[in-house]
């Protein structure tokens, strides 16, 4: 199976990125202004304590061992405390960060499932009304902030309709998904913007293969044609667009997250910067550039499982 | 070219094509008749850009936007221009099968060979998983590819361009249809393949009455496989016949210049050369006769009007105004 190496091959290539990712956050962490024993104190900080602490965090040490301690810190989970919330950095991060995957989940799910069959409608239609008004739409969504669309969203549907809850994260599974709906469609918005675009033109592309008539000249029929000949060879490139939009789509989870209340890894990053707690920005910064890599990662492996030249 | 047929078979009346294009309107097919008899070759051999490709596409409805085809095709019966897309799909690929003109972009890139090859299965036979696995296995040693077990799991990619040239000739053929309509399926091929191939299709025509539409620029192997050949020019059906009668007394100028162009026997392979002159653009064709502007027979009666396709003999068609002076001189050459 080509793709089994293929996989192999691309799961080492994250080792250096993961080097990459550790070497750049233990740098950021040290560029930032003030030291951490002084935001932990205060600014009334006497200097032994200072010196106790930066002891204790390993700050006097050399920084080739600071960045080895640091990096067999991050291998064990200990990401230090925070400073404000006096909580290991590993349990503020496993308590918040599943609420924003979800989240992103949600939004990346229904950004798919109203990109796919309205890309095929725009492109089967090209030029007519169908493609125009799904096309005008979309380009609407596009051109508006996100967290505009988020009040529009809250006003209209929470507000005043109150089909759904105005903010704030649920007590079950099930009201979770409640919660994060409107958040998540939000952010499916724009996404399905972008989605839809691409998906489009690549559909229009494929179309006109000569494969796509040999299979009608094979005498399939036309849903076998459409989701096997036309759907899988467009979605490779669209694939690769859905992956590099994950970043983004985590950017915007941190201002959708305010709007709506929702206390996800977004909300408690922006509460970190406040109060610069750097043992919270640090590891978030290092959780989610992991979940970034992760998903390239998957990003490739779908590619390729798509598209069996990548494999070789 | 119009024979006498008692049912069945393949009845083109009239086949019209046209293109509406930025420079204008361009008709691709201009009003073709054609009969292929059930367990007949037809060659069908013309200069590139005469319209072959687009009339085997004509046929069973898959020439794309903006072409729009019109006429009679009549198959055992049934008239496929008239039939609902429903029903087409269920002739496409199993009675009538087509072998596209160029296998690199012909097969779906990021499907395995096997399964393009049991789609056709699944869809027109009710061949269980095991039995589909096996026809297709079946059909890969038919057209010979080496090694065809393993072969079946590879991608399109993965083969040559004469591999891939089987594997659609197998695809073709996996539903044992009835016609096939044969776009040079065997130029990607070396002669040997060549042979294999055009053998395989003699036997299918003669174990199980298959038809043949066969378009190639090999006037050799028109004469090893047709029975029957036409000759196009500029859209248009310019001779008939059969390939004994056409090669001994061509009658229609232009068919005279590709004869003229047969290599001598014993070379290799015999490639229809280009003869003097270009072909004309289908947006704007000359008046009268398409091929007056390259005929050395040209008089101002073709300038002036248009030559109908007429039968002369026995079999045999025309569209020349000077064709008995034509065949005097061949003879006489
Ligand atoms: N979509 C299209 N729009 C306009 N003209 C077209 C279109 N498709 C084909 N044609 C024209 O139709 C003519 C016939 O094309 P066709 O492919 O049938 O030729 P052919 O006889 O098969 O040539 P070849 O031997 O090179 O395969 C060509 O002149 C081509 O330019
Ligand atoms: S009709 Fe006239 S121009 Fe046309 S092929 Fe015959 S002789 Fe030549
Ligand atoms: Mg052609």
């Amino acid at each position: 199976m080509p793709l089994l190496g293929f996989i192999f091959r691309r799961v080492l290539q994250t080792i250096p990125t993961i080097a990459f990712i550790l070497v750049v956050t233990f740098i950021l962490v040290r560029l930032l202004p003030g030291d951490p024993a002084s935001a932990m104190l205060g600014d009334r900080a006497i200097d032994a304590d200072v010196q106790r602490i930066n002891a204790k965090l390993g700050l006097d040490q050399p920084i080739p061992m600071q960045f080895l301690y640091f990096t067999k810190a991050v291998f064990t989970g200990d990401l230090g405390n925070s400073i404000g919330l006096k909580l290991p950095v590993i349990e503020l991060i496993a308590h918040r960060l599943p609420v924003t995957l979800m989240l992103t989940g949600m939004a990346a799910l229904i950004a798919l499932l109203m990109a796919v069959p309205l890309s095929f409608v725009a492109a089967l239609n090209r030029g007519g009304a169908p493609d125009t008004i799904i096309r005008g739409t979309f380009q609407i969504g596009l051109s508006m902030p996100v967290f505009y669309v988020g009040l529009v969203l809250l006003t209209v549907f929470a507000a005043k309709l109150r089909w759904f809850p105005v903010g704030g994260y649920g007590e079950n599974f099930l009201d979770d998904l409640y919660h994060l709906f409107l958040p998540a469609m939000t952010l499916a918005l724009s996404l399905s913007a972008v989605l839809m675009r691409n998906l489009r033109a690549a559909i229009i592309g494929v179309v006109g293969a000569d494969y796509v008539d040999f299979a009608r000249a094979k005498g399939l029929r036309a849903r076998v044609i459409m989701t096997r000949h036309v759907l899988r060879n467009a979605l490779i490139s669209t694939v690769t667009l859905f992956g590099l939009s994950i970043g983004t789509l985590l950017g915007g989870a941190v201002i959708t997250e305010t709007v709506f209340a929702i206390p996800g890894a977004g909300r408690l990053m922006i509460e970190a910067i406040y109060g610069r707690d750097y043992p919270v920005i640090q590891g978030l910064t290092i959780a989610l550039a992991l979940l970034v890599s992760f998903t390239f990662l998957l990003t490739d492996i779908v590619q390729a499982w798509l598209d069996p030249r990548v494999a070789r | 070219m119009t024979v006498p047929m008692p049912g069945g078979g393949l009845k083109v009346r009239g086949l019209t094509t046209t293109f509406v294009t930025p420079r204008g309107r361009a008709t691709v097919v201009d009003g073709i008749s054609l009969d292929v008899a059930p367990g007949e070759i037809v060659g069908l051999v013309g200069e590139s850009g005469s319209g072959k490709s687009i009339t085997l596409r004509s046929i069973v409805r898959l020439v794309r936007e903006p072409g729009k085809v019109s006429g009679q095709v009549e198959w055992q019966g049934r008239d496929l221009m008239a039939m609902s897309e429903a029903d087409l799909r269920k002739v496409r690929g199993a009675e009538i099968a087509m072998i596209f003109q160029e296998p690199m972009t012909a097969l779906n890139p990021v499907l395995p060979v096997r399964l393009q090859i049991e789609e056709n299965l699944s869809a027109h036979t009710t061949l269980d998983r095991r039995a589909r696995r096996q026809r297709a296995l079946e059909l890969m040693n038919i057209v010979g590819i080496p090694a065809a077990e393993r072969r079946l799991d590879e991608y399109p990619h993965q083969f040559s361009g004469g591999m891939r040239q089987r594997v659609m000739i197998a695809i073709a053929l996996a539903s044992s249809p009835k016609l096939l309509l044969a776009d040079e399926p065997t130029t990607a091929l070396d002669v040997t393949i060549q042979d294999q191939i055009l053998k395989l299709i003699l036997d299918l025509r003669d174990r199980f009455g298959m038809s043949v539409l066969f378009v190639t620029h090999d006037l050799g192997v028109v004469a090893a496989t047709c029975d029957r050949m036409a000759v196009m020019y500029a859209g248009r059906i310019v001779e008939t016949g059969t390939v004994a009668q056409v090669f001994a007394e061509p009658h229609h100028p232009y068919t005279r210049g590709l004869l003229g162009s047969v290599p001598r026997i014993g070379a290799e392979r015999s490639m229809l050369l280009s003869i003097e002159g270009a072909p004309p653009g289908l947006i704007d064709l000359p008046e009268g006769c398409a091929f007056h502007p390259r005929c050395a027979f040209a008089t101002d009666r073709c300038r002036a009007e248009r030559p109908p396709l007429e039968r002369f003999a026995a079999g045999r068609e025309v569209a020349c105004f000077h064709h008995r002076t034509v065949a005097a001189m061949a003879e006489a050459a």
